[in-house]
């Protein structure tokens, strides 16, 4: 119990701003007369938000290696976008194979900035400014300046489609596609058999086991939770092929993070680098590895983004990197690395999405739209980080008394 | 009456009492000499009356001219004339000697500066240190022992009446050391100032204070008057070192087997930075499986460098020397490598570069051999779980839970999660760099009763200590380290704290001498 206590105590953080995003969603719910969640917005949600999840969890693997951010990711989408619309539409090249190869260019990007900053030890801000402009530039080169459309179907269909209905006819509990139902079930069942042979397992080796009541309570919430979102899915168009995509991305990268040597080890190497170094982490490979796999993510982006602009624009993916920073911080990962986890990333994007979201709804215009956005990433960080001091208030008196001091000096004057 | 007296000074740190009861009064026009071994409470001392450590943070009274100080910062000992540099000089090293001189103090008018002035004014007080150069020039271009000099005329330029020295020879030769001593000497008799000077070269302490107060444990020993008391170095050193030893250390039978552990011949490592400069130079030494060899030196004299290039070559560049760990010649060019082949290194700066403060104590102890709980890269939590908590229970490390924040524990507590880490890597050999630095007695006892328990079973540790009671108390054999140098060798009960200490300040002497 003492052990559970400290874990949530260690974790209050992400159990804040994930109630700040109930709160959030329930708020808007109210102001948008209950148009937020209906199946149609939902879905629209997803499209809106995929790109920036993808790269916030790609940005989250750089901010743990010491709060180092990588700015060039907007226009590294733009590049990847330009390069599959010129293989595709211009050249007529195979869309899968396309795909692909932007993977690889992906990758190659990454190769690059990596190499300067974990080798070249150059500073990730400079590398990424630098990859910022210069990716932007062979974007131009690339378009020539111009956009290209439309993409054809076999490309769209990779982000912007809807998973096919194979039960058109049955309208199980009244639901346009059944088989995204179906799906959202299933998923909820096999949580619910994963969890409890893992209790099982456990138990019978002698580990330390969570009561049944919190293991009960959690699998329901989840469970529940799921079944919704692809109920409301279903009631809609069916699943969005884009939202597997981002799925497994966090599936994979959530247990990357939080079960493997290497998530700890990049965890290790944000919360201490000399230390780390002198546990035998190879520091120099890690960090390599954090911005190739940016990149990546980053030509995964650029794919879906491309996808759901039907064209490649010289301008597009311009100030995601700051949307993709913005939810990681907000998500409670630290400003100097080693604390931060793909859920809360997770949360912090979804926290931003509903904001633009439901503003957007009400009508209120884009220009108040990120002055809101602003302050939200200021207030989260800024109440971490005051918690954290414990004298919060001491800066406010020392500030108030300073400018008392002045004050006394003006009245000698006068 | 005296210009600066303090009185029952107690300071403590998070588990350390750094200051106990120190008493000290200086005289106005008096050359002050504090001296004690390291971690002895001199820096903790200046601190406090700096204003570093704010009134409040510290019992005890602070009076300067009489008057009770109440510092809250630096800012307030200096308006009083109290003006503190240093070891590690606080110049910026891009600002040229003119602008660092008034840094802090610029010679303006509504917040405009005045160059000429400033100039002017900094030549006058070159003048005075005796430094030749233009004002204009970057502190970076000038030697070391000039910027000594920047430090002192820029205390000058503050109207300072107490000067106070922190180690201001320890990177000089012997000319520019005593050009700084006659420089004080000057000061005194021309301009009636008083200065405190730490220093570690007794034989300049003897030729510059007028009295000598030593410090040992944060603690006053006692205040020696050259006018009245013998001041030769032996007498100081005997003040120093001085105390019984008794029961300070846990029993050990003699573990020391016959096999050697691990042994390093002519081990010579360049500096990282100035690779010209040679930090450990053609040391050779064994250590015997079961036995604690000890490493004493001052700091700086290669005994970290020497431990981290052993270990996977984690420090220094162009090293060269072989390292032969049970009878077979190895290889170990990498930290990963140099674990994997059963070496540890303990570091010396536990926040610094041993710990993830932010993590929890699992975490720390798992994470140099993540290979033990893991399979394909895959860790197995429960298994973590079980090992960190077996560790937890065989140091009795004092946190409520292994998912505690490292940062929470006592420093004591964390120097024990440290050993923890690498006593879990089960390694053979055992790097220990100061493994009792920053506790309090308590758990200096439990740390070397773990070092004993680790002598027992077989492993070989080195142990590098800037204490000499704790070096004399735990070891079997003794190598003294100066410069880079092992300059002598003692089997246990041999040596005695004034041998060793002559041996160094011999070494020292001849060193500066050729």
């Amino acid at each position: 119990m003492n052990s559970l206590w400290t874990v949530f105590r260690n974790n209050l953080r992400q159990y804040m701003m994930l109630l700040a995003l109930l709160v959030i969603i329930l708020v808007f719910q109210i102001l948008t007369k209950g148009v937020l969640l209906k199946p149609m917005n939902v879905s629209n949600l997803i499209f809106q938000n995929a790109y920036v999840v993808i790269l916030a969890v790609g940005m989250l693997l750089c901010i743990l290696t010491g709060g180092n951010i990588d700015l060039s990711v907007g226009s590294q989408v733009a590049l990847i976008g330009a390069c599959a619309a010129t293989f595709i539409i211009t050249w007529g090249w195979n869309p899968h194979l396309s795909i692909l190869l932007c993977l690889l260019i992906g990758i190659a990007m990454g190769i690059w900035q990596g190499f300067w900053i974990a080798y070249a030890r150059i500073p990730a801000f400079i590398v990424t400014l630098s990859g910022m402009l210069v990716f932007r530039g062979l974007t131009l080169i690339v378009l020539g300046g111009l956009t290209i459309a439309p993409f054809p179907k076999e490309y769209l269909a990779y982000s912007t489609g809807y998973i096919p209905d194979l039960f058109p006819e049955a309208r199980l509990f009244g639901v346009r596609n059944t088989t995204s139902l179906l799906i959202g079930v299933l998923i909820a069942a096999i949580y619910c058999v994963t969890q409890v042979m893992g209790y099982l397992s456990r138990k019978k080796k002698n580990y330390s086991v969570e009561s049944v009541w919190t293991l009960g309570s959690r699998m329901a919430v989840i469970s529940l939770g799921v079944v919704w979102l692809f109920y409301t899915l279903a009631s809609y168009r069916g699943i969005p092929m884009v939202l597997i995509t981002v799925g497994i991305i966090l599936i994979v990268y959530n247990f990357l993070t939080s079960h493997t040597v290497m998530g700890r080890h990049l965890y290790a190497l944000g919360g201490n680098e000399k230390a780390a170094r002198l546990s035998g982490v190879k520091t120099n490979k890690l960090l390599f590895l954090a911005y190739v796999n940016m990149a990546f993510l980053a030509a995964v982006a650029g794919i879906v983004f491309a996808a759901r602009l039907n064209s490649a624009s010289p301008q597009a993916g311009q100030n995601f990197e700051l949307d993709a920073i913005g939810s990681c911080f907000i998500g409670g990962a630290s400003a100097y690395g080693g604390v931060g986890t793909v859920g809360g990333t997770l949360v912090g994007a979804l926290i931003m999405g509903i904001l633009n979201n439901g503003m957007s709804i009400m009508g209120i215009s884009t220009h108040w739209q990120q002055v809101v956005k602003g302050l939200v990433l200021l207030g989260a960080v800024a109440s971490d980080v005051l918690s954290k001091q414990r004298v919060s208030l001491g800066f406010l008196s020392r500030f108030i008394k300073s400018r008392s001091k002045y004050q006394d000096v003006g009245g000698l004057d006068a | 009456m005296a210009l600066l007296e303090m009185r029952s000074i107690t300071k403590e740190f998070p588990g350390v009492r750094a200051l106990d009861n120190v008493n000290i009064s200086v005289e106005e026009g008096e050359i002050h000499a504090l001296v004690g071994e390291n971690g002895a409470g001199k820096t903790t001392l200046m601190n406090v009356l700096s204003g570093v450590h704010p009134y409040g943070s510290y019992s005890g009274d602070v009076l300067f001219d009489g008057k009770i100080c109440k510092h809250q910062g630096i800012k307030d000992s200096e308006r009083l004339g109290i003006v503190i540099i240093h070891q590690e000089l606080a110049l910026v090293p891009y600002l040229s000697i003119g602008e660092n001189m008034f840094l802090g103090n610029e010679q303006q008018r509504r917040g405009i500066i005045d160059w000429d002035q400033t100039y002017r004014k900094a030549e006058e007080y070159m003048s005075i240190v005796g430094l030749n150069e233009n004002p204009r020039t970057l502190v970076k271009d000038v030697s070391v022992a000039k910027q000594q000099l920047i430090e002192i005329a820029k205390a000058l330029a503050k109207n300072v009446r107490l000067l106070i020295l922190d180690e201001p020879t320890s990177s000089l030769n012997e000319t520019e050391s005593k050009k700084i001593l006659d420089l004080l000497l000057t000061l005194r008799r021309e301009k009636g100032i008083t200065s405190i000077i730490i220093s570690h070269k007794l034989n300049e302490v003897a030729y510059c204070a007028d009295r000598i107060t030593i410090l040992r444990d944060g603690s006053t020993v006692e205040t020696l008057d050259k006018r009245v008391d013998d001041i030769s170095e032996e007498r100081i050193i005997r003040g120093m070192v001085g105390r019984e030893m008794t029961e300070r250390f846990p029993h050990r039978p003699n573990t020391v087997r016959d096999e050697v552990g691990l042994e390093v011949r002519n081990f010579t490592v360049y500096h990282e930075q100035f690779t010209e400069r040679v930090v450990v130079d053609d040391v050779s030494l064994k250590v015997h499986k079961g036995e604690v060899v000890g490493i004493y030196g001052l700091i700086g004299s290669g005994r970290t460098e020497l431990a981290m290039s052993i270990f996977g070559q984690a420090y220094g560049t162009r090293t060269s020397g072989i390292l032969i760990k049970d009878g077979k010649t190895v290889e170990l060019p990498s930290i990963p490598k140099a674990i994997e082949a059963g070496l540890s290194y303990v570091t010396e700066d536990r926040k610094e570069s041993g710990l993830l403060l932010g993590s929890s104590v699992m975490h720390n102890i798992t994470l140099p051999r993540m290979d033990f709980v893991s399979k394909n890269g895959r860790i197995d939590r429960d298994l973590e779980r079980k090992y960190a908590e077996h560790y937890r229970e065989a140091l009795d490390i004092k946190a409520p839970s292994i998912e505690q924040l490292v940062a929470n524990l006592s420093g004591g507590n964390q120097q024990k999660v440290l050993l923890g880490k690498w006593i879990y890597s089960q390694p053979d050999v055992l790097l220990l760099d100061e493994p009792t630095r920053g506790v309090d007695v308590g758990a200096k006892y439990e740390i070397y009763q773990i070092i004993n328990d680790l002598a027992q079973q077989g492993k070989s540790i080195l142990f590098i200590s800037s204490e000499l009671t704790e070096i004399l108390g735990m070891c079997d054999r003794i190598y003294v380290m100066n410069e880079g140098q092992i300059i002598a060798e003692f089997q246990r009960g041999e040596a005695t704290q004034e041998e060793i200490m002559n041996r160094i300040m011999q070494h020292s002497k001849g060193e500066i001498g050729a």
